[in-house]
């Protein structure tokens, strides 16, 4: 019976990464390597203020005295940083007339992976500011959202033009000297994007960044800051793609959430960089540290994050839950195919009194692949009645890939309510065959079967992109089983 | 329509069908009995072609065509329905999804465009009265949850969506209330017409009183072991199985 299964599954046809290709441009890269004159010259080049250099280098000479942590479900291979370009930027073909003039062959490249950059022809409510290695091309509907406050922009834009913001909210949340990998982006980041949203105001449209790496060894270190201030509210997509390449590439990117009072804070990730072929060869590391900080009262902060792709992920998005009342929530659908390694979840850090957390995880595994969940939930000794719900499901397809689930929970106030659900499934050879006796292939009947199962949490992301998720649910799990 | 001869399968081995001959006419309906165990859920799954069975020997003829080489999804769009003994649950897969995806996927097997979003909502408004079925099950997810009786009016309501040629419907009575029984069997009576056929797996003679067969068949230890028209329904009824068996 499980022979059967095993078969039906691993009949369903590969499918290629459909975002595999290159664009062919001229890039502005430094040479190889790590060392204080590397940082020094991304500060150079990006034309930094002193603080921001030496933000930087302390964050580096910290790092040095850092060791990598050993992941238990994750096999890392050894990286070699000084096998990495640090800085690299796509040189335009020809001198531009304006900043917003974007090369032709940039437009090309985001206009194939569905991100066209005329605002006239942007998905309407949509903001986005695309980043491609290691720096941001175009960030469209500035004006708009200028006329209501909104600072929408590349970080290195953020940091000539508005300092002081930058410079009080940087690291607020990451710690430079967080963890190893948040070590090394502040030392080496590039850029990515900064929002900073006014006391009362509602922004009108989805804000969203999309991440691409194109040249080959280049690290891509993006840092995406946001700040929500007294009242107000933002949402926020970040949806990320690579070529598709025989080496390894790392993406160790920060994401900094400052929740003010009675504001609220949506953000979704849809990441679906270069998982590797089906040998587990090539891929992108996707170490991530992405935090919010709730630090007024009657804040809100949500993640919604989608992970289909990297050879490995690492990745625990937190909030920190300072103010009362204030309200958290994690939903996570990772899933892992042919040798993909993803160690993801989320920390729940309740100080605040009355403060409130969900989180909803589902995982899937296929292939030989290896998905865990890890989370963390603590509650202070001030924070009275502290509530949180979790739930964690994994679904397993065939029986060569690995689901676990570790629950941390550290609770020092006895008025803490903390609930813990967990359940593993499998896809049924009988519902694979119910469908395909209504007609329904394969495929298909695993596409609607995993998005069954995933709904709670696509039912969070905006509309447009829940769509786009569950197409990429499916596409992710096509060749499976092997 | 159909044509059977000398059809055998295994599953894990182990002969479950062991030398079946039937044949099915546009128009006709049939009705499959026999005791618990005898094969009669095996034989459905074997047509729907459930990979699971191993089909050793025989040869299925379908409108012209070998049956046997045909895939789960190509026999359905080529409009062979199976109805459930047990539906199956899909959690979080609303019915109405569902269903879009059976159409279409139907529908695109036969180089027909998709359907379009309120000639589907019709339809399926249409085809829930002749079952009578409950609108909120139809925003639920598929089975999950459904009281045993609810699922097979549901099978019954997908099979009205579909318009197969030839439905077997696996013991679709069991699990009815009375007047469920009766609205249920009576959609199936509306579907029928001279270009379909029906083959209603039961072990009841009362369902044969509302949908009624033109031929019975009586299915023991992997054979047909005896076949005639309603009136055997009612023989079998009254003195069970065993006075056939004892024939053999
Ligand atoms: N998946 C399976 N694995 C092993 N044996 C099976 C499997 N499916 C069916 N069988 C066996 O095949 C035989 C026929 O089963 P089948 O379900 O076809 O009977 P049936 O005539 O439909 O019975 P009922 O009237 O109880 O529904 C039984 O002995 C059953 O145990
Ligand atoms: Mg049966």
């Amino acid at each position: 019976m499980s022979n059967d299964q095993d078969k039906i599954l691993e009949e369903v046809t590969g499918s290629d990464y459909k975002y595999g290709f290159v664009t062919d441009i001229e890039n502005d890269a430094i040479a190889k390597g790590l060392s204080e004159d590397t940082v020094r010259l991304i500060s150079e080049k990006k034309k930094e203020p002193e603080w921001l250099l030496e933000y930087r280098l302390n964050a580096y000479r910290h790092w040095l005295t850092m060791e990598q942590k050993e992941w238990a479900h994750l096999d890392i291979p050894e990286i070699d940083f000084q096998n990495i370009i640090y800085y690299s930027a796509p040189k335009p073909k020809k001198e531009l007339a304006s900043m917003d003039e974007v090369d032709p062959d940039l437009r090309e490249t985001f206009e194939k992976l569905g991100i066209p950059l005329d605002e006239q022809k942007l998905l309407s409510g949509v903001a986005v500011d695309a980043v491609m290695d290691s720096v941001s091309v175009k960030t469209t509907f500035k004006q708009n959202l200028a006329e209501l406050g909104i600072i929408f922009c590349s970080f290195s834009e953020a940091v000539q033009e508005y300092p002081d913001l930058v410079k009080k909210y940087l690291g607020s949340v990451v710690p430079s000297r967080d963890n190893y990998y948040a070590a090394l982006n502040s030392a080496v980041f590039s850029d990515g994007s900064f929002c900073y949203i006014p006391k009362g105001v509602r922004c009108p449209m989805e804000l969203s960044t999309y991440f691409r790496i194109n040249a080959a060894n280049t690290g891509q270190f993006e840092r995406t800051l946001i700040v929500a201030d007294e009242g107000s509210y933002v949402s926020y997509l970040e949806g990320c793609t690579a070529p598709q390449r025989d080496e390894n590439q790392l993406h160790a990117a920060i994401v900094e959430i400052y929740v003010h009072k009675d504001a609220e804070v949506k953000y979704s990730t849809v990441q679906n960089w270069y998982p590797g072929d089906k040998e587990g060869k090539g891929g992108i590391y996707n170490f991530v540290t992405k935090r919010g900080m709730l630090h007024g009262d009657n804040s809100k902060l949500s993640w919604t994050q989608v992970e289909t792709g990297s050879a490995i992920t690492w990745k625990y998005p937190s909030c920190i839950l300072k103010g009362n009342n204030s309200t958290a929530e994690f939903y996570s659908v990772a899933v892992t195919n042919n040798y993909q390694q993803a160690d993801t979840g989320t920390k729940m850090i309740h100080i605040g009194k009355n403060t409130k957390s969900t989180i909803v995880s589902k995982g899937i595994s296929a292939g030989k692949s290896n998905n865990s969940y890890r989370g963390l939930v603590k509650v202070a000794k001030g924070a009275e009645n502290a509530r949180n719900f979790s739930q964690c499901d994994s679904m397993l397809l065939g029986d060569k890939c690995g689901a676990h689930t570790y629950p941390y929970l550290e609770v020092d106030n006895p008025t803490a309510i903390v609930e813990h659900e967990a359940t593993t499934s499998k896809i049924g050879e009988d519902q694979i065959f119910y469908c395909n006796q209504r007609g329904i292939e394969t495929e298909d009947a695993i596409g609607l079967i995993v998005n069954g199962y995933a709904k709670e949490v696509l039912n969070q992301l905006p509309m447009e992109f829940a769509v786009e998720a569950q197409k990429l649910l499916q596409i992710s799990l096509e060749g499976s089983v092997g | 329509m159909l044509s059977i001869k000398n059809l055998k399968a295994n599953i894990n081995g182990k002969e479950i069908l062991k030398g079946i001959n039937l044949e099915v006419k546009a128009g006709e309906v049939h009705a499959i009995m026999g005791p618990n165990g005898s094969g009669k859920s095996t034989l459905a799954s074997v047509l729907a072609g459930r990979e699971i069975f191993e089909v050793t020997d025989g040869h299925v003829e379908y409108m012209g065509e070998d049956l046997l080489e045909l895939s789960v999804e190509e026999r359905a769009s080529k409009g062979i329905f199976l109805g459930f003994q047990y539906p199956v649950e899909i959690p979080g897969v609303s019915m109405v999804n569902f269903m879009k995806a059976a159409v279409n996927a139907q529908r695109k097997h036969r180089g027909e465009e998709p359907i379009n979003a309120s000639e589907f909502l019709k339809l399926m408004r249409e085809k829930k009265d002749i079952v009578e079925l409950d609108s909120k099950l139809t925003g639920r997810s598929v089975n999950e949850g459904f009281s045993g009786g609810e699922k097979k009016r549901n099978e019954i309501f997908q099979m009205a969506m579909l318009e197969p040629k030839l439905s077997i419907l696996d013991e679709t009575d069991s699990g009815l209330d009375i007047d469920a029984l009766r609205i249920v069997a009576n959609g199936v009576t509306k579907l029928k017409n001279k270009d379909n056929a029906t083959v209603v797996i039961t072990h009841y003679q009362r369902l044969l009183d509302y949908i009624v067969p033109d031929f019975v068949h009586v299915l023991y230890k992997g054979k047909i072991i005896k076949s005639g028209t309603k009136e055997l329904a009612l023989e079998l009824e009254e003195k069970g199985y065993d006075w056939l068996i004892k024939d053999l």
